[in-house]
């Protein structure tokens, strides 16, 4: 597979990176504006995602309903978010659009109108967005853990609360765009059917002029540790655990990484095989690597009903404690082919390259290749994880469960707090 | 693209789109068997069989299916619906015989009894999960309510009680009577060796014994209502309604689907700026589900409890209006701008092809090719589209509604 990276940076310190995929009849585009929900002020938490909501209800020329009409003319397939970092755009659309469609994302993080007179209505989306977490029970076990395990800032939310996103006036909403949608530390990735000469002058049309602005620090903290219980009265108890990881950028990434595909990488991994294969105790139990710049975690859950929930928690936490004592040859082959497999898999969606490249630029300021992934990956050997293993034992494990009664710790949890 | 097709002495079909091109290959066994097929008395069966196609044959253990599956760094995985079941893998071409075998072995379970008890804690805990989630079981009350006794009203997980009763002995009867290989077909997609697959599937299915596994489709007699399920500790209300619609057999179902998407897609729909925009309600969308035999247009609303019966009220004068004056030509180019654009993306990912293929050969034993399709949605007027709308009936609705209010009417 021929995979051609290429990036240009303009002067205002936007970058452009491309994945031209010539076997494809499609383009998609990811844009990450440096406008992430960590900028919230801690009594506006949810202003970042109530920004993203309104630079959609018309912009440049176009009124609300002309803007919607313009994507779906265009048959763009279109997402908008507000992570911890960026405010992330998003489409995937046939090939010939894709520098239409970016005119159109100009617009949108240029000249939004952030009309007065729709302040409302995206306001009650933003609340809508916040009553439907309060139905999703895994959902609030996991957000409550990452509360905990990173604190303050980097363990928010993108919702904020009712009382937050209530308060938020037009004026915050107008003075958030100004401050923090800027081109110095933007990127636009675009992947799939494309020449790159003719996007660069394109993004350069549309992006170039815009001036940079200060960029104003955030800091972290207030991290709580130990066993925390939600309760609530559900048919299921649902258990979610945490444990230090390792960020993306780090050199041990992939050994950890490495680590945790053995514990849940696929049917015949240890946490699928011990808790839901051998015992019937889950439909879902996972784990998997999440990565801020600086930090990291590593995430499980299961949902088991009440009476069986306290096994499901002794069996998870025997297991992530057994990885210590290392994995074996059969394991990580395993392991190899899948990670070759899925790389492979990934190449067929421009939406998933431009996704992919957007992040890694984020986390490394570069594109690492799928070439050097897959040598990683490769050279990942049994005693270079076990040693890693042995000197990152999964431990000081963060729990937090939701249901009717809290669990029990054989060898002792101690309630969280900071 | 190469689009071959080959059916063994046995009646297993067998249907490929290859494309040289794909860097991948994908499989599926997809089986005419699903809730609709199974009595009350065994409701839940055709999933729980599902799971258990997993758990190893007298030539392979369940963990070795595991292990196998992961070998060749599969993307495997399995459904059931109320009319199919479907096993499907995802794999680099080199491993495209070994995944053939593993996927032809396994679909001829032991169904060992150790095995079967503890897969049924799996079920019944799958089937707790979704009580926790919602719509809080709202789908499959508004299914049995809006179907009667219609097959097409029977659960596809079953009950925790239905499915504690059942015993392997009733499964593999179940087995016996469903999974006939001219009630399979093997479907394809990606970069695959056709005449290798042929070979293949002869070696490991063409001794399958073939036996006669007709579906009972009577006409459906749609029921009408209104059915509060109350929920207290839910924050938001569901609203689901039903009202008939298409069914599989009949060609309307594509004019049904362009005009189903003008009112109910996730954007620039009527929905969308009624509900979405305004923030009236967290999610809404209207969707055509064509069954054999019958078909149902359904509205699902998930929304804040105080803007419930307000947002019914705003879900049947939207209803009335699109009766009445049918939709505009600017409504359709855009429906069918963004279904062509849709079919273009989805036509690139291997495993949706293959899901295309099989689920084309369940609806009517005959296969369209991508460009076939996408010309059929291209062709339509704005008179077949505003026609179709004679073959629904949005009066004659069942709705559903889950949450913490028990006030609600239409």
């Amino acid at each position: 597979m021929n995979e051609v990276i290429l990036h240009h940076q303009f002067d205002n310190g936007l970058t452009l990176v491309a994945q031209p995929m010539p076997w494809l009849e499609s383009a998609a585009f990811s844009i990450a504006v440096p406008a992430g929900f960590r900028y919230d002020p801690e009594e506006r938490l949810g202003l970042a995602n109530f920004v993203c909501e309104m630079v959609q209800r018309g912009a440049g020329k176009r009124n609300s309903r002309q803007w919607v009409e313009a994507l779906d003319s265009l048959g763009v397939d279109y997402t908008s978010s507000a992570s911890l970092y960026n405010t992330n755009f998003g489409g995937a659309m046939q090939h010939a659009q894709l520098l239409d469609a970016l005119t159109i994302y100009a617009d949108v993080l240029r000249r939004p109108m952030l009309p007065a007179d729709q302040l409302d209505d995206g306001r009650m989306v933003c609340l809508q967005e916040i009553a439907a977490l309060g139905d999703d029970l895994a959902q609030r076990a996991l957000i409550r853990l990452r509360a905990n395990y990173y604190g303050s800032t980097d363990g928010r939310i993108s919702e904020g609360s009712y009382e937050s996103v209530a308060a938020i006036t037009i004026d915050e909403i107008r003075e958030f765009h100004h401050t923090h949608y800027r081109p110095n530390e933007m990127i636009i990735a675009v992947a799939g059917k494309l020449e790159f000469d003719e996007v660069r002058g394109h993004v350069g049309e549309l992006f170039a002029d815009w001036d940079a602005q200060p960029v104003s620090e955030v800091t972290s903290g207030d991290s709580k540790h130990g066993y925390d219980h939600i309760e609530h009265p559900s048919e299921q108890t649902h258990i979610a655990i945490a444990y230090p990881g390792v960020p993306y950028s780090h050199d041990d990434y992939y050994l950890n990484r490495g680590a945790v595909g053995v514990l849940s990488g696929g049917m015949s991994s240890r946490l699928f095989t011990e808790v839901r294969e051998k015992r019937g105790l889950c439909y879902t139990v996972f784990a998997s690597c999440h990565t801020l710049l600086n930090t990291a975690a590593v995430l499980c859950y299961s949902g088991t009903t009440n009476d069986r929930a306290q096994e499901t928690l002794n069996v998870i936490l025997d297991e992530l404690q057994r990885l210590s004592d290392g994995i074996t040859e059969d394991e990580l082959r395993r392991l190899k082919v899948q990670i070759r497999s899925g790389m492979v898999m990934q190449q067929e969606s421009c939406r998933s390259r431009a996704g992919s490249i957007a992040g890694d630029w984020f986390h490394l300021g570069h594109v690492r290749p799928l070439d050097e992934v897959n040598e990683r990956i490769n050279s990942l050997t049994v005693s270079a994880i076990n040693e890693y293993l042995v000197q990152h034992p999964p431990g000081n494990f963060d729990v937090v469960t939701l249901g009717p009664q809290p669990l029990e710790f054989q060898h002792g949890l101690s309630t969280a707090q900071a | 693209m190469d689009y071959r097709q080959h059916r063994l002495d046995n009646g297993l079909e067998i249907l490929a789109e290859c494309n040289p091109q794909a860097y991948t290959s994908a499989f599926g066994y997809f089986v005419k068997a699903g809730a609709r097929d199974e009595s009350n008395e065994i409701g839940g069966v055709s999933h729980f069989l599902e799971h258990m196609v997993f758990k190893g044959t007298p030539n392979r253990s369940a963990a070795q299916v595991n292990l196998e599956l992961d070998e060749m760094g599969s993307s495997s995985n399995a459904r059931t619906s109320e009319e199919s079941t479907i096993y499907y893998a995802s794999v680099l071409p080199e491993f495209q015989t070994p995944v053939v075998d593993l996927l032809s072995d396994i679909m001829r379970p032991s169904l060992r009894e150790e095995d079967f008890e503890t897969e049924k804690q799996v079920i019944i805990e799958e089937i707790k999960m979704y009580d926790d989630q919602p719509p809080y079981g709202g789908y499959e009350r508004i299914m049995s309510e809006f179907f009667g006794q219609h097959p097409m009203g029977q659960s596809v997980l079953g009950t925790v009680d239905t499915v504690s009763a059942l015993t392997p002995e009733q499964m593999m009867d179940y087995f016996r009577m469903r999974y006939s290989p001219s009630n399979i077909c093997l479907a394809a997609a990606g970069n695959i060796d056709f005449d290798q697959l042929v070979a293949d599937a002869e070696r490991s299915c063409g001794q399958w014994q073939a036996f006669d596994a007709p579906r009972i489709t009577p006409p459906a007699n749609y029921q009408t209502g209104f059915v509060t399920l109350h929920r207290p500790q839910a924050q938001q209300q569901y609203i689901l309604q039903m009202s008939p619609g298409v069914p599989t057999e009949d060609d309307l179902r594509y004019a049904v689907g362009v005009l189903i998407s003008t009112l109910g897609d996730d954007s620039g729909s009527r929905f969308y700026w009624e509900f979405l925009d305004s923030g009236l309600a967290e999610s809404a969308g209207m969707g055509s589900y064509d069954y054999h035999g019958c078909g149902a247009i359904m509205t699902y609303i998930c929304c804040s409890p105080q803007e419930a019966q307000n947002n019914l009220e705003r879900l049947a004068a939207l209803q009335q209006k699109v009766v009445a004056e049918g939709i505009t030509q600017k409504e359709l180019d855009l429906a069918k701008r963004k279904i062509a654009s849709n079919i273009v993306l989805a036509s690139e990912r291997t495993g949706t092809r293959m899901f295309s293929v099989g689920a084309q050969w369940l609806a009517q034993q005959r296969f369209k090719t991508v460009s076939e399709i996408a010309e059929i949605y291209e062709s339509l007027t704005l008179k077949d589209v505003n026609d179709a709308l004679g073959a629904l009936d949005f009066s004659k609705s069942m709705t559903v509604v889950v949450g913490p209010r028990d006030d609600l009417k239409l």
